[in-house]
């Protein structure tokens, strides 16, 4: 497996929804370790900085991670193929971006991938389709176990799990949904529900992590508190009282536009098909945000002849990354418009 | 390309698009004026903000800028310019000013009460077990479930005995 067998093609967790798949895009789960007796990378030498990439590149690739792993070297990368990876959420634009010997493992369904040299030394993900925290907790558990086998982790009894950036010590582990909330932007009640969710001491960013925005309504919630509380706890709190509070809202949110103002739900639903099936020129964003409309009727019934993997296919392959590799060149955004809107038209099934 | 934020001329560190009838609307707004607006990107406490309070407030703070692990030989000011530590041992070295910043990121708490690895020792493992069970205590004492707050007072005196 290369990456150029995955750009062509949607892992098994993107083709079918998860549970509460139509609003639960999917769950992650991911740990943050350092290696004991090592500086932390802002304080590593180069040649440290090699040390650790080459050592966990090695132990990665003997761990029995999954069926088949492969082990991306991000620095040896081109641009194009670090963005593939950050458009299919297996590393992040921080690490896309950083300099020095770094890498991923990824396993073939793309339901684990390890970074290495990111902001800590080892950066560990699950990810699955719809609300699965219970797995994604798992399975890193396991992962978690194996690879404490064989490398000795920074941990101190005191302060826990020891991670460069204090807001992830102790048990280093960061729950996240990304989560589709159309009806709470429509009905203008996001942003009080954001505000919300800061409260709860969450963390509320873009499609791509920190610092991105939020495009095509998509919201990837996380909480911030890694320490004072069991892994258990923080799994717990997040799976029974944030996230049905989240679900809530937009369901009910939903119920209300269908409710109140269904002729101009319809009318959006109607119209966004009829844009992505004619546009000749098309940027990322306004598929995203077109798509976003798709997805809502999809799951509201409102809309015919489209599935959730189609919607989510269309979503991947328009994005800038994907659209390159597929054409197996570089293209500037003018012309990445233009095939763009030729693919969706095609995908859509216009011609 | 940089930004100016749209609210206060700041350098803009929140970029937000949004289509609406077809016509791209960028907006850009920097980290405070995109909080008060309810729109949050950024992942982390605002570890640079806390520390810098606490060099204002604190008496010692003249103490605190000449802190300097012995190990990494990183000082307290980088860490507070880069909100990132060098080395595991800097959490002893810079503990004083690390407990008060890590109760303020994480809703008052300075101690792991959670998974301990594998091969840690016997003793570590008992430690922090105590721990959780005296946070569950405190809880069930909280909501006035004194059957549970029994039961957990027995455990943590069995295991204090062991």
């Amino acid at each position: 497996m290369n990456l150029n067998d995955l750009t062509g093609h949607l892992s098994a967790w993107r083709r079918s929804p998860g549970p509460l798949g139509d609003i639960v895009i999917s769950s992650r789960v991911r740990l943050a370790r350092n290696l004991a007796g090592m500086p932390f990378l802002s304080r590593c030498t180069e040649g440290q900085v090699r040390e650790i990439a080459e050592l966990l590149h090695r132990e990665l690739l003997e761990a029995p991670l999954g069926s088949e792993t492969m082990y991306v070297d991000v620095a040896a990368a081109t641009a194009l193929d670090r963005e593939v990876l950050v458009e299919r959420h297996l590393i992040s634009r921080q690490q896309a971006e950083a300099s020095g010997a770094r890498g991923v493992a990824v396993v073939s369904d793309e339901t684990v991938a390890i970074m290495v040299n990111e902001e800590d030394h080892l950066r560990a993900q699950v990810l699955r389709g719809g609300l699965q925290l219970d797995a994604c907790y798992a399975d890193i558990q396991r992962l978690d176990e194996m690879l404490e086998r064989h490398l000795p982790f920074a941990f101190s009894s005191r302060f826990g799990y020891l991670t460069a950036c204090p807001t992830n010590v102790g048990t280093a582990l960061r729950v996240s949904v990304m989560v589709h909330l159309p009806a709470l932007k429509a009905t203008g009640q996001i942003e009080k529900t954001l505000r919300a969710a800061r409260d709860m001491h969450l963390a509320v960013r873009g499609l791509y992590g920190e610092g991105t925005e939020a495009i095509g309504d998509l919201f990837q919630v996380s909480n911030q508190t890694t320490l004072g509380r069991s892994e258990e706890q923080i799994v717990e709190e997040f799976r029974d009282v944030i996230v049905p509070g989240i679900i809530d809202y937009e369901r009910r949110a939903r119920q209300n536009l269908l409710d109140n103002r269904r002729m101009a739900l319809e009318d959006r639903v109607h119209r966004a098909a009829a844009l992505l099936g004619s546009a000749r020129l098309i940027s990322s964003e306004e598929a995203m945000y077109l798509i976003s409309h798709l997805r809502l009727g999809l799951h509201l019934g409102l809309a015919d002849g489209l599935s959730h993997e189609t919607l989510n296919e269309l979503e991947l392959a328009a994005q800038p990354g994907h659209l390159q590799k597929t054409a197996g060149r570089e293209m500037a955004p003018a012309e990445r418009g233009e095939v763009r809107a030729k693919l969706i038209r095609q995908r859509l099934g216009d011609g | 390309m940089k930004y100016k934020c749209e609210k206060c001329s700041k350098e803009a560190t929140v970029h937000l698009t949004e289509i609406i009838d077809g016509q791209k609307i960028e907006r850009h707004l920097c980290e405070s004026c995109a909080t008060a607006e309810g729109i949050t990107t950024k992942a982390h406490v605002p570890i640079a903000q806390i520390l810098e309070e606490m060099l204002l407030q604190s008496a010692a703070g003249s103490e605190l800028s000449s802190l300097k692990c012995g190990v990494c030989g990183i000082t307290f000011l980088e860490f507070r310019e880069r909100g990132v530590l060098g080395c595991p041992n800097d959490y002893e070295a810079f503990e004083k000013v690390l407990v008060p910043l890590l109760e303020r990121a994480h809703e008052g708490a300075s101690c792991h009460v959670g998974k301990i690895p594998a091969n840690a020792e016997e003793g570590q493992r008992r430690h922090n077990e105590l721990l959780r069970l005296r946070g569950q205590l405190k809880d069930a004492v909280a909501g006035e479930d004194y059957e549970r707050a029994a039961e957990l007072r027995d455990r943590i005196k069995e295991l204090e005995g062991s």
